[in-house]
């Protein structure tokens, strides 16, 4: 650190920090988020509130929230963090990846406030990260397709070509792989987490290349329209349940399900005990749910998808055990092994088999 | 019967009174907004329009309204002087998105190589950017008479995928895990453009903006080269006889706003922002457009108008922190403001007759 | 198939997936031919795609939220047409400004409705001719709007060709002071092509929400607004290449799509820039082709217009 950001920095939290000391213990304490899009968006943003509504209940009256939607990421972001901060919040949850930076900068001015990242790999003192393991979801989707597919053809809309994407890419191809050899999967990338036409498009796209099953990585439901539409096409619920598609051609769902997460850091505040960690939940802590499995799945299928998650969920199981090559034919996993968090988090390529190539 | 009449000169005293009716107006109506969505309306104006400014944490957001104003402000100025000549660059985002591109790269290929020139050379870069994007336009309209407020438009949706496509390709942190985005440059001290005094919010792009202002002002009201952008926009027949070239005006004018909002890109990305990102471009661009119309196309107006306009963001989400109140009311208010803003102009420009109007 | 590519579901694909765009690109057109350059299609999309949603959801009808969304975006133009042609505001500014107030607008009016699904709207019931090979999907097989998008086109065209009125607009867009000095009313002209050029607008917002999506949510525009300004400069103002430029960036969006499900790896982001170069070079050919005649935009397109005598 340069002597000049240094003495900017003890100069902002002197005049700052000031603001945001812990309020007199009887009042409630005060939880803050900011969110990327709008809470209406029924994707990725609105199960952060939906989730924040949760804990406000859970903790009935020990905390109350407030939150900003729709920050743009970067110095917007950094000023409702401030603004956040500078309310007496005592704890201040950070929604999307584009915060991380902003989130950094603001933990470092308030260094009695305690901060939460969505997704990001930066932590401090008083800045924890959190984020799901949503792969865990993708084997599951990848098992039913894998058995239901007639065409034996996959396909995926991908948002953006970033390791979370990939690993759910890489997940529902091997799970599908491995109860149908001769499935294939082909990816779209939309470049894009929310254009509802894009995604339609990419549907067509994919249903006209003979897919039977639509898994998607973009959070609007015209994929599932497409799909319906269609009549012949399955498809899985992503962020939200999706439930208006239910039964048929939504068969399940992923759903982001940051409840039981919140409600634990909130307690943990209110306790005195939270600390600075990362987490990274998976079936098992609730963060990615898996919504009901419908009429439409044969009872066989089903049954073999719910073993599946149990053994997820217990850790008896890791969607990513070896023997796994990568795409261009090297080792990756040896036989039994799993991978790193570490590494698994900065996955940036496709297991052998996949024949689509990766952007570059 | 109520009639306009033009004024030969615009009014002094209403360019100064429609403000202020305009930004009462507002409060009126988004008051009656926020009564209908359930919220105290005097809470919400005071909020939105006094905390910032005398709140109890002003001292941060009085700093924040700079960082917000200071990219409209200078971008605002450079096409003011353009919309003057009736020259209508509307590609102000694109231009910005090609200067912080410009200015990055340039940072990014020297990293890390600590020099007291790099800043220097990303600002030249920065500028060069944006005035060869707001070139095109220039360019095409002097050659073949194509409408610079189509070809600029345009040139943003272009520059739009440039920018994603540089920000998860050549310009991706390669320590970034595969994240789309570049290093952070507020973490590269050669590069970085920080704030120049602690909590003031003041960094070089809003020095920048100071200096547009003043800078245009001057050009547009001492300068013989304003004199002329005025009447070619004002009588573009008169300007031709008094010697005014057209092709060169329009490359002055898409040139100057181009650089402007190419520097103001680099220096939004060299600091508060940071990195460059696939959604960097926060629609500063398209803003400017509103704040030099709201300035009425005068530098001082602009500087009013940017603060104006900042304010009512970060008063915004203060609003929605206190008061709960979702972004969409909080667009429908700015709306409702430009709207008045923009409606109530007419009394600068033109007389109200009751009666049969004359001549 | 070519290439791996389908191309009878490629060009079917594409005619629905266009017709938003289509829509609000032909209202555009009638307001610049009018002479007012409208920035804020985007506003008037979302707010028609909110409230079309909202009146089919209600009344159980798809053809009345169609109506409603047309009603809504409408009166979004009328707002602007008080503002830029009696209160003589920038029509720049001001169709910015529309835009940011039709965001916010439609995303209050739509709080309740996220999540709802709409009443279906219904194939036009072709019967055997939609499985008719190769035409068959593509021209028997949309819904109904699909096929009432391509009627307006035509009706818009018929009428700037042929009718009166249609020459009076386009004379009005030409030079609205000697079309003042003729005796029409260039402001009432203006207002009637804004009002007409927003209520297809909606149209095409609540095609989106109700057909394309089918579902609102906040911001589902995503850009399409602002997609339909470029086509009616693609389409050098005229109705018929408004088809042809609607379709070619619908075009592009489904086949680089298409081309990616097929297994190809293209340069995505060039391929999303490359419709708007082409504009760009169609804009640049057109002017220096007409550089002694006719120009191709609306001589007075975005003057206000103020009879001072």
């Amino acid at each position: 650190m340069d002597r000049r950001s240094f003495l900017k920095t003890t100069a902002a939290t002197a005049t700052l920090a000031a603001v945001g000391l812990p309020v007199a213990a009887a009042d409630p304490i005060k939880i803050g988020f900011i969110y990327v899009g709008p809470v209406g968006d029924m994707g990725w943003s609105y199960q952060h509130d939906v989730a924040r509504r949760e804990m406000e209940t859970a903790l009935g009256g020990k905390v109350v929230t407030s939150f900003i939607e729709n920050v743009p990421e970067g110095p917007d972001a950094e000023r409702a963090l401030t603004q956040l901060a500078l309310e007496g919040n005592q704890l201040i949850f950070a929604t999307s990846f584009g915060f991380m930076d902003a989130t950094v900068n603001v933990a470092a001015k308030f260094p009695n406030v305690k901060f939460e990242h969505a997704t990001g790999y930066k932590r401090a003192e008083n800045l924890a990260t959190y984020d799901a393991r949503f792969y865990e979801g993708r084997a599951v989707q990848g098992t039913i397709a894998g058995r239901m597919t007639k065409t034996n053809k996959i396909g995926y809309i991908g948002s953006f070509p970033i390791p979370e994407v990939i690993q759910g890419i890489n997940a529902a191809y091997i799970h599908a792989k491995k109860v149908n050899p001769d499935v294939e999967i082909k990816v779209v990338w939309a470049y894009s987490w929310f254009d509802p036409a894009k995604e339609a498009d990419a549907a067509a796209a994919l249903i006209a290349e003979g897919c039977d099953f639509i898994l998607q990585h973009t959070d609007s439901t015209a994929p599932q329209a497409k799909a319906q539409e269609a009549g012949t096409v399955f498809t899985f619920g992503q962020a939200s349940d999706m439930e208006a598609f239910k039964p048929s051609p939504r068969i399940s769902s992923t759903i982001d399900n940051w409840a039981p997460y919140y409600i634990k850091r909130a307690q943990a505040l209110v306790d005195g005990n939270w600390k600075s960690e990362g987490t990274w939940g998976g079936i098992g802590t609730g963060m990615v749910g898996i919504g009901e499995i419908t009429s439409a799945v044969p009872a066989e299928v089903k049954a073999e998808a719910e073993a599946l998650i149990a053994k997820i969920s217990d850790g008896s199981y890791h969607p990513f055990t070896g023997p796994l090559k990568k795409q261009d034919g090297s080792d990756w996993l040896a036989e039994g092994k799993t991978p790193e968090d570490a590494e698994l988090a900065g996955l940036n390529f496709f297991v052998e088999g996949i024949s689509a190539e990766m952007p570059k | 019967m109520i009639t306009l009449v033009k004024r030969p000169m615009p009014s002094r005293f209403w360019s100064f009174t429609t403000p202020v009716l305009a930004v009462i107006a507002t409060m009126i109506a988004g008051g009656v907004l926020f009564a209908i969505l359930g919220k105290d309306p005097v809470a919400a104006i005071k909020v939105i329009f006094y905390d910032p400014l005398f709140g109890p944490n002003a001292a941060y957001f009085r700093g924040q309204l700079l960082v917000k104003a200071g990219p409209l402000i200078l971008i605002a100025a450079g096409l003011a002087v353009g919309f003057r000549a009736g020259i209508w660059n509307i590609g102000a985002e694109g231009q910005y998105i090609i200067g912080a591109l410009a200015g990055a790269s340039v940072a990014l290929a020297a990293f890390p190589a600590e020099s007291h020139w790099l800043f220097p050379a990303m600002v030249v870069a920065g500028a060069l950017g944006g005035w060869i994007w707001g070139m095109i336009p220039a360019v095409l309209r002097v050659l073949f008479g194509t409408s610079e407020i189509l070809v600029s438009l345009m040139l943003v949706y272009v520059a739009q995928s440039f920018l994603a496509w540089a920000a998860f390709g050549p310009l991706k942190n390669p320590e970034g895990y595969g994240f789309p985005g570049s290093r952070n440059l507020q973490q590269y001290p050669s590069a970085h453009n920080p704030e120049l005094i602690a909590g003031t919010g003041m960094h070089w792009g809003v020095v920048a903006a100071f200096v547009a202002v003043i800078a245009t002002y001057v050009l547009m009201s001492r300068h013989i080269a304003g004199f002329r952008i005025r009447v070619a926009g004002e009588a573009p027949r008169a300007a031709r006889f008094a010697g005014v070239l057209p092709a060169k005006l329009v490359m002055f004018c898409l040139g100057l706003s181009g650089a402007l909002a190419g520097l103001a890109g680099m220096f939004e990305v060299a600091g508060p922002s940071g990195q460059i990102t696939d959604s960097f471009n926060a629609g500063y661009g398209f803003t400017a457009i509103i704040v030099a119309f709201l300035g009425r196309l005068n530098a001082i107006g602009i500087l009013l108008a940017g603060l104006l306009m900042a304010l009512t963001y970060i008063g915004g989400d203060m609003a929605q922190l206190m008061l709960g109140l979702p972004t969409a009311a909080i667009q429908v208010f700015q709306g409702m403001l430009l709207f008045f803003l923009l409606g109530f102009d007419l009394l600068t420009q033109y007389r109200l007759r009751v009666g049969k109007g004359s001549k | 198939m070519i290439g791996g590519i389908d191309i009878v579901t490629l060009i079917a694909a594409l005619m629905a997936a266009s017709t938003p765009v289509l829509l609000a690109a032909t209202g555009e057109l009638v307001a610049e031919k009018a002479g007012v350059l409208n920035l804020g299609v985007e506003g008037m999309m979302i707010v028609g795609a909110v409230a079309g949603f909202a009146m089919a959801v209600t009344t159980g009808s798809p053809v009345l939220g169609f109506a409603g969304g047309a009603l809504a975006g409408a009166l979004l133009a009328c707002l602007f047409a008080l503002l830029t042609q009696v209160f003589l505001s920038n029509q720049t500014a001001t169709g910015l400004a529309l835009t940011l107030f039709g965001l916010g607008l439609s995303a209050l009016v739509g709080k309740g409705f996220e999540g709802v699904r709409p009443p279906p709207t219904g194939k036009m019931p072709f019967g055997p001719l939609a499985d008719l090979p190769v035409i068959g999907p593509i021209l028997f097989g949309h819904d109904w709007m699909v096929y009432v998008s391509l009627a307006l086109v035509a009706g818009v065209w018929a009428f700037l060709k042929y009718a009166r009125l249609g020459l009076i607009l386009r004379a009005v867009g030409e030079n609205h002071d000697a079309a003042h000095a003729l005796g029409y009313r260039v402001i009432a002209l203006r207002c009637a092509a804004l009002a007409f050029g927003g209520a297809l607008a909606g149209l095409g917002g609540a095609y989106l929400s109700l057909v394309r999506v089918p579902q609102w949510t906040e911001g589902m525009t995503a850009g399409a607004g602002w997609i339909a300004l470029a086509i009616v400069v693609f389409a050098s103002w005229r109705a018929e290449r408004v088809l042809i430029g609607a379709y070619m960036f619908g075009g592009i969006t489904a086949l680089q799509l298409q081309l990616q499900a097929a297994g190809y790896a293209i340069p995505v982001h060039f391929l999303t820039m490359a419709p708007y170069v082409i504009t760009v070079l169609v804009l640049v050919i057109l002017s220096a082709t007409h550089r002694h005649g006719a120009p191709a935009a609306p001589a007075a397109l975005g003057r206000s217009f103020h009879a001072s005598s």
